[in-house]
């Protein structure tokens, strides 16, 4: 495609590493092309496959150091759950309410983070916004990993873990069926399908890419592997009908999953009767966290990832920088709603409410709620100047803040509200033991599983990034000339 | 060893366009354009029918959101009574996330299958692969198959023709 030549090329230096982040404005539309440089088709491949078929003697050392850190985490995680499995839940100190919460905490934040996955492949794909073809791989990704972490944390914390399938609706010796009208019950719905759905539209996204891999495959055991997930994909115009169409429906169906989801987590809270958690404003500032946690993950696997693979004509500046826009209106509605909890609490005129939320802010927790406001409230202010948001490294700090912030959210929202409860004889000020090796035990199974997936699957999307391209479209002015065009 | 029809190259997404436009238009119906991404508006260009596939998910989709919604019902207010919570045995607000849950899972589980079966994948083989330069179809290559089982297949006329649109090369593949 030598004769797309856009003047922006002419001012990029060689070096792919350092190309991506010199911010050029496009000469029309003010805006950055969302495939930095000159680029053709076979650019695309090469950029994406180059990472995966590395020779696997050949893997870079920092990578290999890199896994075997995340795998002693899940080792960490691997040894702490037998520990579990043997002495039982009461190693978390669970015979008070209050430290119910740990692992609840970690599984409403790993939940969360996914969110941010399915709101780039589903509802940004539905909105057309092109620049998510880029990001959606790693993202979606990302979800399915931090579901898995968020459902161990879950599926663990019920104490006879060899009776969870009385969680689902199948005949068992009780005779009796999961209690439909239940809010745990309905959690359980939620995640799984969740799950299962983000997987499924995970998987078909990747079938042509693993066809691309296979076709590019020189030895046997990866014919065999990505010949095995490709399911025999030939980019048949035929099969494009109808799996565009399965795409969007897949699309159409995630876009309400990513707001049910964390509404039906926090009716978990909200439809109890404790103070701090029956509010109505659950639904909507859970999804609004939600989202909000999920792109500070992205933020913090996607800006090494992408120095690191030499992607950065791929995954440019802009996207980083839209991500930012994103973190900055989700941070300012979760803003918004610790205010308006606050204020209801003030105008509700009732005095439990209204000391809960004095007690979260002044009360022996006040460090959480303060490290909370000022993480995930004043930290990503800073995104309104352009130059802090396209600024990588204050990017890649705001988005740790940001985790860090929702992170004890919800553990604002679990203990603050636990260790004030209606029975006095349950107030505890609950100072966590082991736990902390479950929550690093969940980060190291959510890397080691990150990692694999960056040298084994193809990061980005291949065919959907190519179609982005302006030669992608069959009427492109460049063709004009062509024999046979339009 | 029988042929199985025709390949032809093209090296853009224009090429492949016009070139689909002069197959449908030549009346042929076995046959295929093959391209490393979604060419849009190509369905067009080749007369392709929509995609069935939605009518499906939605057959099943509803059939899965009445089937949960009356197994709730029957769960709760019929095979074991069991008043929790406060909540009376027949709620129908409670039953909407569980209710909403198992509709989605249903349409979603049929989209992800029914590509794959209407696509006839997984498929072992196809006679395609076995051409070389077919490798590239998921990289940056365009291709047009016809097959020589379509009833006005002829080899030298097929091959004229994809010749005539442009094409960087025609080969036979054997079946």
């Amino acid at each position: 495609m030598a004769n797309a030549a856009p003047s922006t090329s002419l001012a990029l230096p060689d070096d792919p590493n350092v190309r991506g982040d010199i911010v050029l404005e496009d000469p029309i539309e003010g805006r950055e092309p969302l495939v930095r440089g000159d680029r053709d088709f076979h650019y695309i491949t090469e950029a994406v496959c180059r990472g995966n078929e590395l020779p696997l003697m050949k893997t870079p050392s920092t990578f290999v150091f890199g896994l075997l850190l995340a795998f002693a985490g899940f080792l960490l995680f691997g040894g702490y759950v037998g520990w579990l499995f043997w002495e039982g839940p009461g190693i978390w100190g669970n015979n008070n309410p209050v430290s119910w919460a740990w692992d609840i905490v970690n599984f409403v934040f790993w939940v969360g983070i996914g969110h941010a996955g399915t709101l780039i492949s589903a509802i940004l794909y539905l909105f057309r916004q092109k620049w998510r073809m880029g990001v959606n791989r790693y993202a979606e990704a990302m979800t399915i990993f931090a579901v898995i972490c968020a459902a161990s944390c879950v599926v663990l914390h019920t104490g006879r873990i060899w009776l969870d399938y009385f969680l689902f609706p199948i005949p068992n010796q009780m005779q009796l069926w999961p209690n439909f009208r239940s809010p745990l019950e309905w959690d359980v719905f939620a995640v799984n399908t969740y799950f299962t759905v983000s997987l499924l539209f995970w998987f078909t996204g990747l079938v042509p890419d693993f066809a691309t891999l296979r076709d590019r495959a020189t030895v046997k055991w990866r014919q065999l592997f990505y010949g095995a997930l490709a399911l025999g994909w030939r980019g048949s115009a035929r099969h494009w009908v109808t799996y565009e169409k399965a795409y969007q429906i897949l699309a159409a169906f995630s876009a309400p999953l990513v707001l049910s989801v964390h509404s039906v987590v926090s009716f978990d809270f909200a439809v109890s009767q404790l103070p701090g958690w029956h509010t109505t404003i659950f639904p909507p500032y859970f999804v609004a966290g939600a989202i909000f946690g999920g792109f500070a993950m992205v933020q913090n696997l996607i800006i090494p990832a992408r120095a690191w693979l030499g992607l950065k004509d791929i995954i440019t500046i802009r996207h980083i920088e839209n991500m930012n826009k994103i973190i900055l209106l989700t941070g300012s509605l979760v803003g918004y709603a610790y205010g308006m909890e606050f204020f209801v609490a003030a105008y509700s005129g009732n005095e439990y409410e209204g000391f809960t939320f004095i007690n979260r802010a002044f009360g022996p927790y006040w460090w959480a709620y303060w490290i909370m406001l000022s993480c995930n409230v004043l930290s990503p202010q800073l995104f309104w100047f352009k130059k802090l948001r396209t600024n990588l490294y204050l990017s890649w700090i705001v988005a740790a803040l940001v985790n860090t912030g929702m992170w004890f959210e919800r553990f604002v929202i679990c203990v603050t509200s636990l260790h004030r409860d209606a029975l006095p004889s349950s107030w505890e000020y609950f100072v966590p033991r082991t736990e902390v090796l479950f929550l690093l035990g969940t980060f190291g199974l959510f890397l080691f599983l990150f990692l694999l997936f960056i040298r084994f699957f193809p990061v980005i999307a291949i065919s959907e990034v190519k179609t982005i391209l302006p030669q992608a479209n069959p009427h492109w002015e460049g063709y004009a000339h062509a024999k046979g065009g339009h | 060893m029988s042929s199985f029809g025709l390949l032809a190259e093209y090296e853009n997404p224009a090429q492949l366009y016009a070139a689909c436009e002069r197959v449908r238009d030549a009346g042929y119906t076995k046959w295929d354009a093959c391209s490393p991404f979604a060419v849009h508006g190509l369905d067009k260009a080749m007369g392709l029918k929509p995609s069935t596939l939605p009518w499906w998910v939605l057959g099943i989709a509803i059939s899965g959101s009445i089937f949960m919604f009356f197994f709730q019902i029957w769960a709760m207010v019929y095979a074991y009574p069991f008043i929790l919570a406060g909540k009376p045995l027949f709620s129908i607000p409670a039953y909407v996330p569980c209710w909403y849950e198992a509709t989605v899972l249903s349409a979603c589980l049929t989209a992800f299958f029914g590509n794959w079966a209407l696509n006839g994948l997984p498929r072992y083989h196809h006679p395609a692969f076995s051409s070389r330069s077919f490798a590239r179809v998921t990289d940056d290559k365009f291709f047009i198959m016809i097959e020589s089982r379509d009833p006005q297949f002829d080899a030298t006329a097929a091959e004229a023709l994809l010749k005539d649109t442009g094409a960087s090369s025609v080969e036979e593949l054997e079946d």
